[in-house]
């Protein structure tokens, strides 16, 4: 049983005309994969590897150069939501807008609420920053938030 | 000075302003198809001649970057759009690609056009997803069009954008970091040469330019070089190196402003006329202690520099690293600079690749001394350290592959040498700044 579905693939391998090699796929799969199981687990790296014609540990080193892929221990709710922490929210409250929401929703940064609805993340700077703090809810910015601005839009979800 | 009229900002108020129609009615892409008949190399000539410099933070000439491809290549030889922005403090090219998409489109055809690609990936930060879905509805106009596509209006040349969305990574925007990541591999810098005009992407012959830069492009060919040396501050005539700074720019200026904001201004506008005039100045009635010029990464203006024009060579001259992407962050009088250069370390070691020892160990041992004096367990000596640590890490001294780290050591050096009595005095209190914010960011 396999941990991709044929649709799944298929957006895959729509990727392949774009580009002059299967490897430059890496990125654009790791996210369709990410994005629809919410995590990128080691039979996904495998399945991946395949399609691209890569070893899996290929794959698996690019995935965790960058801090946004989720393995299969820590998956991903629901939605995710950003709290910028770079210079400009910093100088605005932007720390201090995580903590509040994190200690609401009884979440540490990097994890999911009990529900499975958000997964908690700092970011570094969204570039936002004429509207610090600003936050992102899944890939959309939302600027100027405070405590009550960010829980109504969380509550929302 | 006459009144100065925005012209990369033109449309961005208009309904619509993204829509190939907006742009269409404002004479966008009229003159593409008489462009796109001019040999490639005297579209690029137009280009060096205007004096253009790359905006996405090193300020190289575009025209000449241009002419470094190999004569003759057979191809394929790409172009790469750098839209990562990410260096703190910056927002511009959000503007530019949410707002008129179509303005830098005719920018990347043109580009092609001059270095004879026929393949443009704009490399866009993940986190941009409005920009992607703009960029995204605005290429398929542009293929519905004939506008992108093969035989462009019918002139016979092709090209085509790719959207290539990254994965949150800061070192992605670094011109060879961003080539091994759209290879599909971790981003870690290249050693150069070979430079990516030579060997690139996939190997092959490619130029990097930021959005900003090639939106200058669409508007060198429109309005001519005359206009766009109309501009900005020529080159200074005691210093033969010099390339002047030409043409407009787009400001961005956040942190403790009344009314943070992104404009466009000619360069070499002074720090204080940004925040004075375009930003309704420092917030609370409070004065600035220190404003960043161009990104964190380079360094730190101290009150008594904010007369530094902000064009390619002013920041240097007060010991800044440069114009960076001129994004502006003013720091009020009530805010710690130990503060403020922690947060700047830990962005830069949270953002080191880890690829050069220098700068993955000396990113994360500044910011661990940095946390300990925050923690009121600070000695004077840490500031000799934190400086020799800072004056080891970089291209400057040569110790590693990419600048990521010298501009990881400017705000240190910066910070410590402008603000030295202030870093004392907090280290003699013994007071502690450590927030129970960063403590739970730092239990992760």
């Amino acid at each position: 049983m396999s941990v991709l579905s044929e649709e799944l693939r298929e957006k895959i391998r729509a990727e392949f005309p774009k580009y002059p090699n299967k490897r430059a796929v890496t990125l654009p799969a790791l996210h369709l994969v990410h994005d629809t199981l919410r995590a990128v687990s080691r039979e996904a790296i495998v399945e991946i590897a395949e399609l691209l014609e890569l070893h899996p540990a290929e794959v698996h080193d690019t995935m965790t150069f960058y801090n946004f892929f989720k393995d299969e221990t820590n998956p991903l709710g629901r939605h995710r939501v950003w709290f910028c922490r770079s210079i400009s929210c910093m100088l605005r409250g932007g720390e201090e807008l995580l903590e509040t929401v994190c200690h609401k929703y009884r979440v540490h940064p990097g994890e999911t609420t009990p529900d499975g609805r958000m997964t908690v993340e700092f970011a570094e700077c969204l570039g936002a920053c004429e509207g610090a703090p600003c936050i992102l809810v899944d890939d959309v910015c939302h600027m100027n938030v405070n405590p009550a601005s960010a829980s109504a839009l969380i509550d929302k979800l | 000075m006459a009144t100065f009229e925005p012209a990369l900002f033109a449309r961005i108020n208009k309904p619509d302003s993204a829509l190939l129609k907006t742009y269409q009615a404002d004479g966008g892409y009229s003159r593409l198809k008489e462009f796109l008949s001019m040999a490639p190399g005297d579209v690029t000539n137009i280009v060096k001649d205007s004096g253009l410099r790359g905006r996405g933070g090193a300020g190289f000439p575009t025209g000449l970057k241009w002419t470094f491809l190999p004569k003759d290549h057979p191809g394929p030889i790409y172009l790469a759009i750098n839209a990562d922005e990410s260096e703190p403090g910056t927002f511009n090219n959000r503007y530019l690609m949410e707002l008129d998409p179509h303005q830098l489109i005719e920018g990347i055809i043109l580009a092609c056009h001059a270095i004879r690609s026929q393949k443009a990936y704009l490399y866009l930060r993940y986190e941009y997803g409005t920009s992607y879905r703009v960029l995204d509805a605005a290429i398929r106009e542009c293929r519905a069009a004939g506008i992108l596509g093969n035989n462009i209006l019918g002139t016979g040349v092709c090209c085509d954008i790719v959207l290539h969305r990254g994965a949150g990574a800061y070192i992605c925007g670094e011109e060879t970091g961003l080539i091994e990541s759209l290879e599909g591999k971790r981003a870690w810098p290249r050693i150069k040469p070979p430079f990516p005009a030579i060997e690139g992407l996939f190997r092959k012959p490619t130029i990097v330019n930021n959005v900003e830069t090639l939106c200058c492009v669409t508007q060198i060919l429109y309005r001519g070089t005359e206009w766009f040396k109309s501009i900005g501050v020529p080159p200074d005539p005691n210093n033969p190196r010099d390339p002047g700074s030409y043409g407009p720019k787009l400001y961005c200026v956040s942190g403790h402003v009344n009314r943070p904001c992104c404009v466009e201004l000619p360069l070499g506008v002074t720090a204080r006329e940004l925040i004075e005039e375009h930003a309704g100045g420092v917030w609370k009635g409070r004065r600035a202690k220190a404003v960043v010029p161009g990104g964190i990464s380079m360094g730190f203006l101290s009150a008594s520099e904010l007369d530094t024009r902000l064009d390619f060579a002013g920041p240097g001259r007060v010991g800044c690293l440069g114009l960076g992407t001129a994004a502006v962050v003013v720091v009020d009088d009530q805010t710690s600079m130990v503060d403020v250069l922690y947060n700047c370390c830990r962005f830069m070691s949270h953002e080191s690749c880890g690829q050069c020892t220098p700068c993955r160990e000396g990113t994360a041992w500044m910011t661990k001394i940095l946390e300990r004096i925050r923690t009121g367990q600070g000695r004077t000596e840490d500031l000799d350290l934190l400086m020799e640590v800072a004056g080891s890490m970089g291209i400057i001294p040569g110790t590693t592959i990419c600048g990521l780290s010298d501009g990881a050591a400017w705000p240190v050096k910066n910070a410590i040498s402008k603000f030295r009595s202030e870093f004392e005095d907090y280290i003699r209190s013994r007071k502690a700044s450590v927030t129970s914010a960063q403590q739970l960011m730092a239990v992760h």
